[in-house]
């Protein structure tokens, strides 16, 4: 394993090279080990630096999508503290598509085991499997992946751009690099003489590249810290730009209607009265629906108003009753996946009180504020795709397939992304415009979705069933047994990118239901996998998004039948697992001043889930106000093992809980006739900021691995808040939307 | 027909139809991006821009019935040159992905031009028509509290 790893990072980060007017350093892709990979032979991939120093001044570049969780300026900072520049002082860009830019991280979480038992050899293991990320070309952003990916390999970039820089100013001094110092972008002597890294670029890029090893934490300047975000003042001015922003001279702008039973194609159409409404350039039969393209964006969609559709029907059953009873089909057939089996689920030990329940959770759309959009320019043998985007090589290679051209000749350009949350995870929007582009040779067309065509055409968040058994004794959970029914989004996000559906057990479809970090002797989790054909995706933290639900609700119930209260009925059964579980229910307990009594009017829930490596708590807190619920506290606390930015880390916990809350309380898709029955907002509402509650976050470093901060927060939100519904009303909310039995404020 | 908008104090000849919405006049006629289309139907205030200091959804605003000087996100400040609403934001950290965040700024602006000391509470009610997914609303709060400090001592 050391020998991959060590391959595999050299070829990955070590080098520098030389490029017009400066110096690169960083990554460069290659498939066999090589003296100095940095120096490609003819036709092999071009250098895709992380640092890059040229008379322009200091370049870093964080090839991760920008949706919100400040990646562009926590991964400036890793290489930033090893470099010793400051972050005002460089200009950080995303940076083209490119295997270079691999994420290491996403393969660890795809490892069989539960992720918080991982000893140190799992971890290894992870970190060489990641280099598959290379050579599957997962140029990307999610599964709260980035720090984890990018802490020890940004800080080694880093690292190794300082030191040669310093051996550059050595030969110029006449001096050691050993007598040398660094700061602010500047070499220092001894003497104090000073020369600026600008100004060794040229010298340095004529010498091999210096491995160094990494600065203990003590000595950081930036890791731990808040710092501003690189990103703010352009976002406070309207001057960030998103996909949706992107202008080009001679530009036009496009929207589409596709067939609202999603995967149905089109019959017929006409677009008679369409053709000559004011603007409109030109109709697209689009396949399973039609574009317009016009002189602007608004009266392109007016256009598409106006032209009669003849829809075939959906691949699924048409009515919402008709999925969830098709879903709860799969509960006849062998599971998928039985990633947890101890004990004996089948029996009931002596003396334990059994309990049952059955839980239900909605289709969710994404619902990104900026809606999807991508603009493509296709000139002779060269498509340039503008989109705000998290796999950034997937656009390249669907696009490219779409103009006929090959992945070399598409050029990506990652722009802000207004929300991700998954959805930018998906291609679709970007191959539309593709397409449009295709029509419109030397065009370049932006394509614009309606909000209701945003909402009626995502890959939602899958509906889903979990039939939960289990039993208490003593005041103590003995056994829990759970099936979860719902499609898969591993399944059908392969088939859309390479047609494949991997074989074996699908880890993230039962995420948060098998891998609790509760000591319960006799506990079995078997997930079955709906084959129902809507469209499902990425959820911001997929399957313990509804796993975390199911279970914390169904640890609450027991809780209840032994009658304890539900917090100290978890760290019963957390602190025998794992401590870092344990810690988190310990700190909201104390945030929140927990009693387990609650005067009346008052309710309080609380709920813990493990997801993306980091545990978090929430306590919830409702009070019942003129006749409604209005969800009034929250506490959250969580432990990342390392913060990289406590005060982003907070925002993203904030956050997180935020769009789970939104969900929960008023998030769902419903089917009839086949089309999604939501369209906008009004229908698919949300956490406002008199609906928010006051919340407090806590942010503990106490486990050995690196976490994630992006996903974690939203699992606990749901139970949370559905706990202190129970603990209000006595009424035990299992299903969601929580809108249809109680009366929410709004 | 061809019209004249006088937007953050330049004007515009526009020739579009006058049923067109002034968000995407805006948007993709005059090119000041700054002002965000959400949803179309004023249901998330990402579109927010001030007609005569008065905050208004500018997508449900049609090019014929707009009538007074209209000012965007860009018409207030630039990154070198902030208003002190836009500097409270930066302060305050507000942003995630920073998409509502125009809307929410000429909504607060216009908050703090009829009321320079809001409460909390109407705080809350003046931005509850401004949807943000990220939830940067307890930042937003406290930076519209910061930035009425910073108007008040100016």
């Amino acid at each position: 394993m050391a020998s991959i790893g060590k391959i595999a990072r050299r070829t990955f980060l070590i080098g520098s090279a030389a490029i017009v007017g400066g110096v690169a350093f960083g990554a460069y892709y290659v498939s066999r080990p090589a003296p100095n990979p940095l120096k490609p032979g003819e036709g092999e991939a071009a250098l895709n630096p992380f640092v890059l120093i040229d008379g322009n001044g200091i370049t870093l570049f964080a090839p991760r999508a920008e949706m919100g969780q400040g990646v562009k300026t926590s991964w400036a900072a890793l290489i930033a503290e090893e470099l010793d520049v400051e972050l005002d002082q460089v200009r950080v860009l995303h940076g083209p598509a490119a295997k270079a830019y691999y994420n290491s991280a996403f393969m660890l979480d795809a490892l069989p085991g539960k992720g918080y038992d991982s000893g140190n050899f799992k971890h290894s293991i992870g970190e060489a499997l990641g280099h598959l990320g290379k050579v599957l070309n997962l140029h990307g952003t999610g599964g709260s992946t980035s720090m984890k990916d990018g802490y020890e390999r940004m800080r080694l970039a880093g690292a190794s751009a300082r030191e040669t820089l310093k051996e550059a100013a050595a030969g110029k001094l006449g001096l050691k690099r050993s007598q040398l110092s660094t700061a602010k972008g500047m070499v220092i002597a001894p003497d104090g003489r000073e020369v600026s890294y600008v100004d060794l670029a040229q010298d340095a890029a004529k010498l091999s590249a210096i491995e160094a090893g990494l600065r203990p934490s003590s000595t950081w300047r930036l890791i731990g810290k808040p710092q501003p975000r690189i990103d703010m003042a352009e976002k406070a001015t309207g001057t960030a730009e998103f996909g949706i922003d992107v202008r080009l001279p001679g530009m036009k702008f496009a929207s589409v209607r596709m067939n609202p039973r999603q995967g149905g194609s089109m019959k017929s159409f006409d677009a008679s009265a369409a053709q000559n409404m004011p603007g409109v350039e030109k109709v697209i039969n689009m396949g399973a629906g039609v574009a317009v393209v016009a002189s602007n964006t608004w009266l392109a969609m007016q256009a598409l108003e106006a032209i009669e559709v003849d829809w075939e029907e959906a691949p699924y059953p048409s009515e919402t009753d008709q999925v969830f009873a098709k879903i709860a089909e799969a509960f006849d057939d062998a599971p998928n996946s039985v990633m947890r089996d101890d004990g004996d689920a089948d029996a009931l030990p002596t003396g334990a009180t059994e309990l049952s329940a059955e839980y239900q959770v909605p289709y969710l759309a994404h619902a990104t504020m900026e809606p999807m959009n991508a603009t493509a320019l296709l000139e002779e043998g060269k498509l340039t795709v503008w989109s705000g985007n998290q796999m950034p090589t997937f656009v390249q290679s669907k696009c490219a397939a779409e103009a006929g051209l090959e992945s070399e000749q598409v050029d990506v350009r990652t722009t802000y992304l207004g929300g991700g949350f998954g959805r930018r995870v998906e291609f679709d929007y970007a191959v539309q415009a593709t397409r449009i582009a295709k029509e419109m040779p030397g065009i370049p067309v932006q394509l614009t979705w309606s909000r209701e065509e945003d909402m009626r055409h995502d890959m939602y968040r899958p509906g889903a069933i979990a039939r939960m058994r289990g039993a208490v004794k003593d005041g103590a959970a003995v056994l829990m047994d759970g099936q979860l029914a719902a499609a898969s989004p591993t399944h059908q996000a392969m088939m859309r990118l390479a047609d494949f559906q991997p074989a074996g057990p699908d880890k993230v479809h039962v995420e948060g239901f098998f891998n609790s970090p509760y000591a319960i002797p006799n506990y079995r989790m078997a997930g079955h996998i709906s084959d129902i054909k809507i469209p499902v995706g990425f959820w911001r933290s997929v399957g313990n998004s509804f796993n975390g639900f199911f279970i914390e609700s169904f640890i609450d119930e027991m809780a209840h039948a032994a009658g304890a209260d539900p917090m100290e009925f978890r760290l019963s059964l957390a602190r025998p697992e794992w401590a870092p579980a344990a810690g988190v229910l310990e700190a909201v307990k104390e945030m929140a001043g927990w009693t387990g009594n609650t005067p009346a009017g008052v309710g309080r829930g609380v709920a813990m889930c493990y997801s993306f490596g980091t545990p978090v708590a929430e306590v919830i807190e409702v009070i019942e106000e003129d006749g409604s619920i209005r969800i009034a506290n929250a506490w959250i606390a969580c432990d990342m093992g390392r913060a990289i930015d406590p005060e982003t880390v907070k925002a993203q916990m904030f956050g997180g809980m935020a769009y789970g809350l939104s969900a929960a309380c008023f998030g769902e898709i419903t089917f009839a006739d086949g089309a999604a029955e939501q369209g906008n907002f009004p229908d698919y509402d949300a956490m406002r900021m008199h609906t928010m509650p006051r919340t407090e976050v806590r942010v503990l470093e106490t486990q050995a691995h690196l976490g994630g901060a992006g996903e974690p927060g939203t699992p606990p939100a749901a139970p949370a808040l559905a706990n202190a519904i129970f603990d209000l009303t006595g009424k035990r909310p299992r299903r969601l939307p929580l809108m249809h039995d109680f009366d929410l404020l709004i | 027909m061809s019209r004249t908008l006088r937007i953050n104090g330049k004007a515009h000849e526009v020739d579009l139809p006058g049923d067109v919405p002034l968000l995407w006049v805006l948007r993709d006629e005059v090119g000041l991006t700054g002002t965000k289309f959400g949803c179309g139907v004023a249901a998330c205030g990402a579109c927010t821009v001030h007609v005569d200091g008065v905050a208004q959804r500018s997508c449900q605003l049609a090019l014929e019935d707009v009538e007074g000087e209209v000012t965007t996100i860009e018409g207030i400040g630039t990154p070198d040159n902030m208003a002190k609403i836009q500097a409270a934001w930066v302060e305050h950290q507000v942003a995630q992905c920073g998409y509502c965040q125009s809307g929410q700024i000429m909504q607060a602006a216009s908050l703090l031009a009829e009321n320079p000391k809001p409460s909390d509470a109407e705080i809350d009610e003046a931005m509850q028509g401004n949807l943000c997914r990220c939830g940067t609303y307890p930042r937003i709060r406290a930076a519209i509290h910061t930035a009425a400090k910073m108007i008040e001592e100016a």
